[in-house]
């Protein structure tokens, strides 16, 4: 089998570190799962309730078909299969933003079952993570606690709110893959429009299972399929960014491993993860979990789906991450790593393809991935609030392709757009200015002339190192004001200094 | 000169389109006659304001000749229906003064065809029991009274025992009712009346406040077979709200009563002869089985062998989705809250342990062992599977015969606090009853004569399901032969 991917190193030897997560993400959709509510996110408390999501007495659930759509659409999008047959049951418990005293939810029969999806790491490596189930379940409310001394409040705007949980198979190994998948399955949901991806707002938060087992034991998993080889896991709850989910890994991974070295046992636990501290704490151990009592919610029928409407769904795909970098590559020529980038987001991909179209890719590439990207982050802005629109961008590089300008040039004239000082279109600003390239081949020979004229000593010196070529381009363009064709005057300083 | 509370609903409904009689002069009668019957306690509530002002706009209708199927026809309504700004306790102190601010579809519909509400009529806590005395708020107590001059109070049956005494005792022209078990057939039979389980999915639930979903079905309680084919045709009708009611034209009942039964198979199915059953009983089943084959019905002998197992699959299931539907009843949102606790915890339990009565309790408590991580598979699952031979069972029978005839209860009302101390002698009540719910069945009990004490009888007909015309076709003829014209002595007027 494959070596052991990520080793960590204890004080009695070498250990392994196995990662799964269960992803609740939301569903985008206008109303809840069994309720005609609006799922909106920001509303004043209890605005959005419907008599169904406060369990008021006889009341029923309905199902979303938008939403089944969706959980459909995701599944698709995780190269998973879609189960025709599926079923809802109640999870039974007791807490007050629970209105009706059990959460609807999927069990034992979900709607989409196992698939798999290609996670890209930093190293420009790239892993499979198997897909084990994805699940549609309500959200529950939200209990309040500090807003009167002895009483709590309830809101229940998220009551019924539909979330699709989506669980992975052990496939990862470290801190780093952990949240690679985490940032892949959100752009994956992002693209598909099933999620919005805000974790701000609680859209998507992962539930972060990690166990650590001997070098090797993995791969005597990964034949037998014998969990025994695995060591007890622990589960750390809500986690809501990607830095997060590595943090985790990362601080479970160690304290596992000092435990067990300090010849303790590692509990089946649910965590809590501490933002401030970056560790994470005991919430209940095995002991207290919850009989949840699951059993099929006979107020719904299965939850039986026409093979048609799936391959409908399917066909209605938008073209996926991981679609759309292999093109990028083949189309555009592209790095496996610039196209992953510009790929990884729906909106960053569109502008590329904007920019892109009848151009050079690479250059396309270049342009929007260091200079656009890099003057965004800077601004903390994103794509959509770019100064810079793709035509004027486009605009700008044709300026380059056609010799009218430099690259060095181009990149004054693009702080000048992004800054806002100039709004105008590319090829006016730099009318305007006059920042026009000079190719008159006589104008640089004569700038060229004097400056051979001025400096014999590096005349000379240039005949032994060519490379100090380089300080008769820098002089030429003092000269021109960076104006002078650099190809033009690349050629005419070799004829003139006889450098090959 | 008989008033209008003394009419038959279908006589009255036709009093009232010839303008012979005033829906408010109905309605007055009838809550009148509520007024003196308090003995009863067949009520929670009436609704005397709105029930003549409902009076009065059908009565404006009728006037200009228009008006629905049940225009100006006085109901009394099961307090398990949610009706809007109406107190619907569902026989609990835990919902004792809630008002939903909604109505049920199935009420919904009888205003729709223009039917005045009179009150909520009492009924077994949560439609828990056989013999309402789990109401928080009193037995019921059965207008039929022994011969034996001993004067004790008998149960009307349960849960809809509020139903089926009004019915009786004509303190409505019909009421509705559910059946999760029998809890429409079994009173009905006790009190004389005819009661009505349609197919499930035949009504919608929502808005019925829920005992155990997969089972609970609405029907009426009527005083004979055309109203309550009558009652049916207004009930019943897809609702998109809730997911188990079926998308299907509600055929016109009424118009079926008195086809000929001719020909018809009716299957008599030996395990529904019980031990212990009143010689009478199996007497009264004879006799129905010769009425109908005198009608022209082909009687076919057919065996049930499951139907041993219907009552203890039906205390798995049936708990089970309680223990889960009752959980919303917390103290939280609605309904009673303790006065005393300490946390969340202490809320919870104070609240449902104050809130729920012993029957409630008993069956929230088997609901949630029968769940539990251990005993799921032995128990809930077990009984799903055994549900669904009930099922074949069944499909396999009324693949033979159009009809299967049967005793609806095994016993005559009893006295109150006879079986009250014994859950499994009061389980026992719905032992013919039940399975026409596990199988999703339509069933009907039909008063069919008197026992030696004076006390009515009735006898069941099961039907395929959503083929109630076939059932209507057949209690037509069973109630034309039965003749059963017997009355309770007004005792407490």
């Amino acid at each position: 089998m494959s070596e052991p991917r990520k080793l960590l190193q204890g004080s009695t030897g070498d250990w392994e570190v196995v990662v799964g997560l269960e992803v609740h993400a939301q569903v985008t959709s206008k109303s809840k799962l069994f309720s005609g509510a609006s799922a909106e996110y920001g509303a004043g408390p209890n605005e959005n309730v419907s008599l169904v999501d406060a369990a008021m007495p006889g009341m029923l659930p309905v199902i979303n078909k938008y939403c089944v759509e969706q959980a459909i659409r995701t599944g698709l999008g995780l190269n998973a299969k879609i189960n025709l047959w599926s079923r809802f049951d109640r999870k039974n418990y007791f807490y007050p933003d629970l209105p009706q005293g059990y959460q609807i939810s999927q069990y034992k029969d979900p709607i989409v079952g196992e698939g798999e999806i290609e996670v890209e790491l930093d190293s420009g490596e790239t892993i499979k993570v198997g897909i084990e189930r994805l699940h549609l379940e309500q959200d529950a409310g939200k209990s309040i606690h500090d807003l009167a001394p002895k009483e709590s409040y309830v809101d229940l705007n998220r009551s019924g709110v539909a979330l699709m949980e989506i669980v992975s198979k052990p496939d990862m190994r470290s801190a780093e893959e952990g949240s690679a998948y985490f940032s892949k399955l959100r752009s994956i949901v992002r693209y598909l429009g099933t999620c919005d991806g805000n974790m701000e707002e609680g859209s998507m938060r992962a539930d972060v299972n990690v166990s650590v087992c001997r070098a090797g034991n993995y791969d005597k998993f990964r034949e037998t399929g014998d969990f025994k080889f695995l060591g007890t896991r622990t589960e750390t709850k809500n986690v809501n960014s990607i830095r997060y989910v590595k943090q985790v890994i990362d601080y479970e991974a160690r304290r596992q491993v000092e435990v067990l070295e300090s010849g303790g046992t590692i509990d089946q636990e649910t965590r809590l993860f501490d933002v401030k501290s970056g560790t994470t704490r005991t919430m209940r151990s095995k002991e207290d979990a919850h009989d949840y009592r699951y059993f099929p919610d006979p107020d719904l029928l299965p939850l039986e789906l026409d093979a048609a409407w799936v391959e409908e769904i399917r066909a209605g795909l938008p073209e996926l991450p991981d679609q759309k970098k292999h093109r990028f590559m083949s189309e555009y020529g592209l790095s496996a790593y610039d196209a992953l980038v510009l790929a990884a987001d729906k909106a960053n991909a569109a502008y590329f393809e904007e920019v892109a179209k009848g151009r050079d890719g690479k250059l396309a590439a270049n342009w929007v991935t260091v200079e656009l990207f890099g003057a965004l982050n800077k601004e903390g802005k994103t794509i959509a609030e770019s100064p810079v629109s793709a035509a004027r961008l486009g605009g700008l590089i044709d300026l380059i392709k056609d010799g009218v300008i430099s690259g060095k040039i181009a990149k004054d004239v693009f702080a000048l757009m992004f800054t806002g000082e100039e709004t105008g279109d590319p090829a006016d600003i730099v009318e305007k200015r006059g920042l026009k390239q000079v190719t008159d081949t006589g104008a640089i020979e004569k700038v060229v002339d004097e400056i051979i004229a001025a400096n014999p000593k590096q005349v000379e010196q240039v005949k032994e190192k060519p490379k100090t070529m380089g300080w008769f381009v820098g002089q030429v363009m003092q000269k021109t004001g960076g104006k002078a064709n650099p190809q033009a005057v690349n050629d005419i300083l070799k004829k003139k200094l006889g450098v090959e | 000169m008989a008033g209008p509370a003394d009419m038959k609903l279908a006589e009255l409904r036709d009093a009232l389109k010839k303008k012979e009689v005033t829906s408010l002069e109905a309605t007055d009668a009838y809550l009148a006659r509520m007024d003196k019957a308090k003995a009863l306690n067949a009520y929670v509530i009436d609704t005397a304001d709105k029930a003549r002002d409902m009076a009065k706009a059908s009565d404006a209708k009728l006037t200009k000749g228009e008006g629905g199927d049940l225009e100006g026809v006085p109901l009394g309504i099961k307090d398990l229906f949610c009706t809007e700004g109406v107190q619907t306790t569902a026989g609990s102190h835990m919902l004792g003064g809630f008002a939903p601010r909604y109505e049920s579809t199935v009420t919904a519909n009888l205003w729709r065809d223009g039917a005045v509400c009179l009150g909520k009529l009492n009924m077994d806590e949560f439609a828990m029991g056989s013999s309402n005395e789990t109401s928080y708020y009193g037995n019921v107590i059965n207008p039929w009274r022994r011969n034996d001059g001993g004067n004790a109070d008998l149960t009307p049956g349960g849960s809809s025992g509020g139903s089926a005494a009004s019915v009786a005792a004509r303190l409505c022209a019909a009421a509705t009712a559910t059946d999760t078990g029998g809890s429409i057939r079994q009173p009905a039979s006790l009190t004389g009346t005819v009661g009505v389980k349609p197919t499930y999915g035949r009504c919608s639930r929502w808005g019925i406040v829920a005992f155990a979903s997969s089972l609970d079905q609405a029907g009426p309680i009527a005083q004979d077979v055309r109203d309550a084919a009558i009652m049916l045709k207004s009930m019943a009708g897809h609702d998109p709200k809730d997911s188990t009611s079926i998308d299907c034209p509600v055929p016109d009942y009424e118009a079926v009563l008195g086809q000929s039964v001719k020909g018809l198979k009716i299957g008599v199915p030996k395990e529904y002869r019980i031990d212990g059953m009143p010689e009478e009983i199996e007497k009264l089943w004879a006799e129905g089985v010769q009425w109908m084959k005198d009608a022209g019905c082909e009687i076919v002998d057919i065996s049930l062998p499951l139907t041993k197992y219907a009552l203890p699959v039906y205390y798995i299931v049936a708990p089970a989705e309680a223990s889960s539907n009752l959980a919303r009843y917390d103290g939280v949102k609605y309904g009673l809250r303790a006065s005393e606790f300490k946390d969340i915890t202490s809320m919870y339990e104070n609240t449902r342990a104050e809130g729920f009565g012993n029957e409630v309790k008993r069956r929230i408590l088997i609901g949630t062992y029968v769940l539990s991580a251990g005993y799921y598979d032995a128990y809930y699952l077990r009984a799903q599977k055994v549900r669904k031979k009930i099922f074949d069972e069944f499909t396999d029978a009324f693949s033979k015969v159009d009809l299967i005839l049967t005793p609806s209860a095994p016993s005559a009302a009893f006295g109150l606090g006879e079986k009250s101390d014994d859950p499994v002698q009061m389980y026992l009540n719905d032992v013919f009853t039940v399975t026409a719910n596990l199988a999703g069945l339509p069933g009907a009990s039909v008063p069919a004569g008197l026992d030696k004490q004076g006390l009515p009888l009735g006898l069941q007909l099961l039907a395929k399901p959503f083929d109630e015309e076939t059932m209507f076709k057949g209690m037509y003829a069973l109630e034309q032969a039965a003749n059963f014209t017997a009355r309770p002595n007004e005792w407490w007027g």
